[in-house]
């Protein structure tokens, strides 16, 4: 199972209480991961990824195992520990605003 | 017996404010969706315990929420009581996507970007949503970058009334200071067929079919700020109100003038009159006086706080002209707020009520139609809107 870590707000808007654990068929990619959660919790399309061009929203990154994940191809597989389900894929929002 | 339900919106949250029959009495409800910017609330006329709200985030973009118990539980329209098979919200309520599609024969149009070149339209967020008179799984909403969407399956799905972005104009209109918004949607209470959309800055237009088609309504307009001051389009409409008793009659609170028309748009005059600025945001109209109207005036577009440090509102009972400041109530002196262009709203009481927030996070209201103010609560977040139903 692959964990995954949503900012608060969208815990909120998912209507989940910590983790997310998702079963990611094939490939574990960014995308794969994404697609998963969205499809299992469709109130955040558009909330992670542009719904038109399915882009990173701008003030959104992508953590994993210490490491900033967020500019590496979408569809480049994720570390094997986030695959084993040891370690989380973190989805964060950027520092801003007031 | 009687009341009025105060719906605001805020810069970190939504707030529901319930009021007796003498508008006395508060009960403060919120904030709801914490932390989200509220662009707006607002109850169907057709069913007043059915609430729709566009939250927004810079971070996570556009959410429509719904409520069908007056603002005590929410969802995402198709999502959030609703479970799926595997016992999941189901559903998603924030899909907005400009109509590119063949049938419609309005391709993506570009509009005029800050630097005079030419921009794509790229969706922000829902400024206003308009639920319909007549349905309450029908709402009309206004966007960033200015369109018109719709939704028929109350706010499942949304699909955008193109004939506004493609009739011609669009590469011409610009994005105001705060973006390019359609900001009001004003639907005739005696034509179903007719409705008006004020976007900034672009203008007025009017639909005479459904929203099928549109045209501008901007004669009579004069803004210093655009190349040509009376073109066709590219005047900075900061609001739009009518009287549902009269719709043909419009009230405009533009960049600078308040204007009026009694020809549905087609034509306008200036009423600004004896106002100390005729800068502002809001305008709205008395629930049954049809001539008598509210501005805030506000000194200028590079100071937005009222002349003086005094937070005045405005009347005219003679539709425009000749105005009165009513300051009893309101601060008279340090005041620098503003009140922005969907945070003023009217009840349907005797005498009327007349409510409106502040960028400082205070909401007034007046009992007596304007003649005395108290603030229902003193520090939200900044208040971004207002809306007022009035309970049987």
């Amino acid at each position: 199972m692959i964990r995954v870590v949503l900012p608060p707000h969208l815990r909120t808007l998912a209507q989940v209480k910590g983790e997310v654990t998702l079963d990611v068929p094939g490939r574990v990619t960014r995308d794969a991961v994404l697609d998963a959660l969205e499809a299992r919790y469709p109130m955040l399309r558009g909330t992670i990824r542009d719904h038109v061009t399915e882009r990173r929203r701008p003030f959104l990154r992508f953590f994993a195992c210490e490491r900033d994940l967020t500019h590496d191809p979408p569809d480049a597989p994720l570390p094997e520990a986030v695959v084993s389900g040891a370690e989380p894929f973190l989805v964060i929002g950027a520092i801003a605003g007031g | 017996m009687s009341g009025v339900r105060v719906l605001v919106g805020t810069r970190k949250g939504a707030f529901v404010l319930t009021g007796d029959g003498k508008r006395k009495q508060w009960n403060v409800s919120g904030p709801h969706f914490a932390g989200w910017e509220i662009y707006h609330m607002k109850g169907s006329p057709a069913d007043p315990n059915r609430l729709y709200a566009s939250q927004t985030s810079g971070w996570f973009g556009q959410i429509i929420q719904r409520s069908c118990d007056a603002g005590k539980t929410w969802e995402t329209p198709g999502g959030g009581m609703t479970k799926g098979p595997d016992g999941m919200p189901a559903g998603e309520s924030n899909k907005f996507v400009y109509d590119a599609s063949p049938q419609t024969g309005k391709p993506l149009t570009t509009h005029q970007w800050y630097d005079g070149t030419q921009h794509p339209w790229e969706f922000k967020r829902v400024w206003h949503l308009e639920p319909s008179l007549t349905d309450p799984d029908t709402v009309y909403a206004g966007v960033e970058d200015a369109a018109l969407f719709r939704t028929s399956d109350g706010g499942k799905t949304w699909q955008e009334l193109a004939g506004l972005r493609g009739h011609g104009t669009g590469p011409k209109w610009q994005p105001g200071a705060g973006g390019m918004c359609l900001h009001t949607v004003l639907l005739d209470p005696k034509n179903a067929k007719r409705m008006y959309v004020a976007i900034s800055a672009a203008g007025a237009f009017r639909s005479d079919d459904g929203g099928a088609s549109w045209k501008p309504i901007n004669q009579g307009l004069h803004s210093q700020y655009i190349p040509d001051p009376k073109a066709e389009v590219g005047h900075c409409v900061h609001r739009i109100a009518l009287h549902r008793s009269r719709p043909n009659v419009l009230f405009m609170q533009k960049h600078w003038d308040v204007m009026r028309s009694d020809d549905a748009g087609d034509s306008w005059r200036e009423v600004s009159g004896n106002l100390p600025t005729d800068f502002g945001f809001v305008i709205d109209v008395h629930a049954h006086e049809p001539e008598t109207i509210y501005v805030v005036p506000i000194k200028s577009d590079s100071e937005h706080y009222p002349p003086d440090g005094k937070l005045r509102v405005y009347r005219s009972r003679k539709g425009g002209n000749e105005w009165e400041p009513l300051t009893k109530g309101l601060p008279q002196q340090d005041c620098y707020v503003n009140v922005l262009r969907d945070a003023m709203a009217v009840d349907s009481l005797d005498p009327c009520g007349v409510y409106f927030g502040t960028s400082g996070g205070q909401v007034y209201a007046s009992a007596d139609a304007g003649d005395s103010w108290a603030p229902i609560v003193r520090d939200l977040p900044a208040v971004l809107s207002v809306e007022v139903q009035t309970l049987a």
